[in-house]
């Protein structure tokens, strides 16, 4: 799994930071970041579920 | 439930849909029937009033990810088809076209509908579906001189917001005292006023709409208010709340009160369910019958249910009891509540006038209960958090102050 994020879209609403933190990280600048762009397969489904909760659909996967 | 093997889910939109993909996720193989009302794939709303609005994207980007390759997930689509009646004991759903379904478990996500005024002439709109935000793009694209929005909730304020930076002359009325008054305290109601007039936009407040005329040529020309001014106006936006879709559902057996009314855990009949704006669903971390039309909640609820009608008649469920988050961006800021507003208030991060600021809530025994964040996202989210785990006010006060 690569985790992969539109910064044209992306907001940093957070979501995905309270849904994976290991995973993404909104920092004091208010940008996004990604942390792991290959999580390991135990934090997949919660991956999963940040990308299905981004309000601005700005994360994708990829195999 | 004994290994389902027809799942329809009523409404084809952002519930709906994780709905379905919920169902395929948790390995289930049976058929699922997904029934829209609207023509159209799944798409998402809320830039329909912002970039769709602005003329900044088309279309195609507002496609839900879910729904970008339509046959992935093996859903049976029935798009364009109302559903018109519902039989509990045949478990069989009418549909306008004369068809029926047949379910083993049901998910009724029909969503709501746009309220708008009783008699008006042409150039009045509401702004819900994708076809409302094609034909309000339209018209702004004609350059009207005047844009009056009746109604500052998140429509109106957002469609407001969006008209101003077309350029176009924007009056907003609305009847209540403040902006969005039924989701924040009058304070934060306040400074959204204040945003709009700061860009330029006619805000008016605490007074009603009377009348809206028709000019010689029979469209739309001016507003009249409760007050006997008149505004002038060449398009006229009614954002005044929706009313959710249970018109199909009279006569069915399945509780109808401002929506479904379900238990703790959104069953609102055997095997039957209900999420989104539809739902009305008893939230055991408020101990009230509650309706969220919110983003967030239809994708969260959506997966609940699906979850929930798989493990019917398996051990008790437990029951959906998330903390409401919602955002409105208008020009250039992002306004999130997560929680809910109480009567106490104080700002523990920035300033209103800086227009970034953290503001907490507490209710009348000092209870934290909500977190409103402007410009602050990242406090937002870790507010919901707090709220899920119960955190007290001084804890709030240490992790979200500036």
């Amino acid at each position: 799994m690569k985790v992969v994020v539109d910064f044209d879209l992306c907001e940093s609403n957070a979501v995905c930071m309270g849904i994976a933190p290991e995973v993404f990280e909104v920092r004091d600048d208010d940008m996004l970041y990604v942390l792991d762009e290959h999580p390991d397969a135990a934090l997949h489904d919660r991956v999963r579920e940040a990308v299905s909760r981004c309000p601005k659909q700005a994360i994708s996967l990829e195999d | 439930m004994s290994e389902p093997k027809q799942i329809v889910i009523v409404g084809a939109s952002l519930a709906g849909l994780q709905a379905a993909q919920t169902l395929r996720r948790a390995s289930f193989e049976g058929s699922i029937v997904l029934i829209g009302d609207e023509p159209h794939f799944p798409y998402d709303r809320p830039p329909l009033s912002k970039q769709f609005l602005a003329g900044a994207w088309e279309e195609e980007k507002l496609r839900l990810r879910a729904a970008v390759n339509p046959s992935e997930l093996g859903l049976d689509w029935m798009l364009g088809v109302a559903a018109t009646g519902l039989d509990l004991d045949l478990r069989t759903v009418a549909l306008g076209d004369g068809r029926t379904v047949t379910y083993d478990g049901l998910i009724l996500a029909c969503g709501a509908h746009a309220r708008s005024l009783a008699d008006h002439p042409p150039g009045v709109f509401t702004l819900r579906g994708l076809d409302d935000a094609r034909a309000l793009r339209s018209a702004l694209d004609t350059g009207p001189a005047r844009v009056c929005v009746i109604g500052a909730g998140f429509i109106g304020a957002e469609v407001a917001a969006t008209a101003r930076e077309r350029g176009l002359d924007v009056t907003m009325i609305e009847a209540a005292a403040a902006p969005l008054v039924r989701v924040l305290d009058a304070g934060a109601g306040l400074a959204i006023a204040e945003l709009h007039r700061r860009h330029g936009v006619d805000v008016r407040l605490g007074v009603g709409v009377n009348e809206v005329q028709a000019g010689a040529d029979g469209r739309v020309e001016r507003v009249l208010l409760a007050d006997g001014s008149a505004v002038e106006a060449d398009v006229v936006v009614v954002g005044i709340g929706v009313v959710p879709n249970t018109g199909w559902l009279e006569g069915s057996g399945v509780s109808i009160d401002n929506g479904v009314v379900c238990d703790s855990t959104c069953l609102a009949a055997p095997n039957v369910v209900a999420c989104g704006d539809v739902a009305r669903w008893n939230n055991p971390r408020y101990g009230r019958l509650t309706r969220v039309e919110q983003w967030d909640n239809a994708v969260d609820q959506g997966a609940y249910v699906a979850r929930r009608l798989l493990e019917e008649g398996g051990v008790d469920p437990e029951p959906f009891a998330p903390v409401p988050w919602f955002w409105s961006d208008q020009y250039d800021r992002k306004i999130q509540l997560a929680g809910v507003t109480g009567p106490n208030a104080e700002v523990v991060n920035g300033s209103l006038d800086e227009q970034r600021f953290v503001q907490l809530y507490a209710d009348d025994s000092g209870r934290f209960v909500g977190a409103l964040a402007w410009n602050r996202p990242r406090q937002a989210i870790q507010a919901r958090q707090l709220l899920e785990q119960e955190a007290g006010l001084d804890e709030a006060r240490a992790a979200l102050g500036g």
